[in-house]
């Protein structure tokens, strides 16, 4: 199991093919409270890059873009009631959607976490 | 609501206070301001309808106009400086009794909003007004004024020391305690409280829809203010982003959004502000466009929404059931006191009767809404003091 971060701050935790894709606690934290979110759909194709996520903070609405190309197998569907979770525990129970890789080389183009703290440092 | 520019940002006295309590510093209207503290917009804005917010709003325009000379008598000396500002603005000025606080309008000649502001008549003094304006606009606001005051008063800038707010339903059991006598002002009232050998202008008034306070004070004795008020258990400070959801959901129009040059009193649903006097004299800025609104010739009116899902921001389209374009969002946002999207915008009056459905395009997307009365949450003002 290996997690990888964009420099957007989505992280992705990888065990195989299998990948659960949420926003790093950085990002949480200067989003402030968060109040929606949109989530993508089941069997949704998405490109690296793609926008997967809209998370609304009470200021503003930001996009959440896919770190890897796959199929969306599973939603957060917890988020609905309760959207805070994504600043109590955005890599636990604040996660937002579950991937199937297309192609683990992709993972190689993402930070690890040694670079994502220096990016966010 | 942050605004950027090219222009250096300016700091406000109390910028290190901000940062030392772990307010996270944004630009707005040129200056650094705390847009949250760390608990959060959400803590920040429940907190202040529970029990007491205090905020800096240094950015603002506070400023006086005063009477050239020595008026014969108070009286004579409040309508010759009524008479230079009435001109300028909707509101009745001259009928202000001493030490009364008034929200009115700065109008240009078609009617259209240059600033939403508030004049006041000094307590003390016949022929001073207490006049505070935006922070975006306040620059052009002195300079307009000033250029119509032709000599005959003086325009002084109140602006280089602090102006904080105290909002919520204990600010006047905490403000009270600091300074005796607050709590005998009615709401939209202010008066010159002395305190640790300055002196302060106290109003009763604020943007969140609350009972509270605004005050005045100058520069050395602002931080020592701010802790003193920061003091009181019942007292948290309370950021920007705060200060945005409070006042939508009070109702309260902000300049630059939901009030532009374009945009007029009544079309803004601001006809209170638009006196029974001055409608009968006609006698200010876009008169007859105003009249004729007054009448019923409108082409938009502002609006509160309850909007279903997630929030509606500034420029969403909004339109009618048959999915023609009726009108646009000024402001929105998630109401942290009603959990849910709320927003404000203009729609065509055909469009604007509470109850009446409608939809927003949100990302491309309709998302059901529905017109409903201002305020979303009731004002709790104070309208009579106490003694």
């Amino acid at each position: 199991m290996t997690t990888k971060y964009t420099e957007d701050h989505e992280y992705i935790r990888v065990d195989g093919t299998a990948g659960v894709v949420g926003i790093t606690n950085y990002a949480q934290d200067q989003l402030g409270d968060i109040v929606f979110v949109e989530l993508p759909t089941p069997g949704q194709k998405l490109k690296k890059g793609d926008e997967a996520a809209v998370v609304e903070s009470v200021k503003a609405a930001s996009e959440i873009y896919s770190p890897v190309s796959g199929t969306v197998t599973e939603v957060n569907l917890g988020l609905q009631a309760e959207p805070g979770l994504i600043n109590t525990a955005p890599d636990a129970a604040g996660w937002i959607y579950k991937i199937t890789l297309d192609d683990v080389a992709e993972l190689d183009t993402l930070l690890d976490d040694a670079a994502y703290a220096k990016h966010t440092a | 609501m942050s605004e950027s520019s090219n222009e250096p940002l300016k700091s406000v006295v109390l910028n290190d206070e901000h940062v030392k309590a772990g307010g996270r510093m944004v630009p707005f209207s040129g200056y650094s301001l705390p847009v949250q503290y760390p608990t959060g917009i959400i803590t920040e804005h429940k907190w202040t309808r529970e029990h007491a917010g205090l905020f800096d709003v240094s950015h603002m325009g506070p400023s006086f106009v005063v009477i050239e000379g020595t008026p014969a008598t108070p009286e004579a000396g409040h309508e010759a400086v009524a008479a230079l500002l009435e001109p300028l603005v909707v509101g009745d000025i001259r009928n202000l009794k001493p030490g009364q606080l008034r929200y009115t309008l700065l109008l240009n000649h078609e009617g259209g909003t240059r600033d939403d502001l508030m004049i006041g008549r000094s307590p003390l003094f016949g022929g001073s007004l207490y006049v505070i304006v935006n922070a975006g606009t306040k620059d052009l606001d002195w300079a307009h004024i000033e250029a119509h005051l032709g000599g005959k008063a003086k325009l002084t800038r109140a602006d280089d020391g602090a102006l904080l707010a105290l909002q919520g339903p204990e600010a006047v059991a905490v403000l009270d305690a600091i300074l005796p006598g607050v709590a005998n002002l009615s709401f939209m009232h202010y008066g010159p409280f002395d305190w640790n050998g300055t002196k302060l202008i106290v109003s009763r008034s604020g943007y969140t829809g609350e009972d509270g306070f605004e005050i005045l004070c100058a520069r050395d004795h602002a931080a020592t203010l701010w802790n003193a008020i920061l003091a009181d258990q019942r007292v948290k400070p309370i950021g920007l982003g705060a200060r945005d959801s409070l006042r939508l959901e009070a109702g309260l129009p902000l300049y630059g959004h939901d009030l532009d040059d374009t945009v007029s009193p009544i079309e803004a649903g601001l006809n209170f502000a638009v006196s029974k006097r001055r409608r009968e004299a006609a006698d200010f800025p876009g008169a007859s466009r105003i009249l004729s609104e007054l009448a019923g010739n409108m082409s938009r009116v502002r609006v509160g929404l309850f909007v279903e899902g997630a929030p509606a921001r500034e420029g969403a389209t909004i339109v009618d059931e048959t999915g023609t374009g009726i009108g646009r969002v000024t402001s929105g946002g998630f109401a942290p006191s009603l959990s849910r999207a709320i927003a404000l915008g203009f729609v065509d009056p055909r469009h604007a009767a509470p109850g009446t459905r409608l939809k927003v395009a949100v990302r491309d997307r309709l998302q059901p809404a529905e017109v409903t009365t201002l305020p979303f949450v009731p004002h709790r003002y104070v309208r009579k003091a106490a003694s």
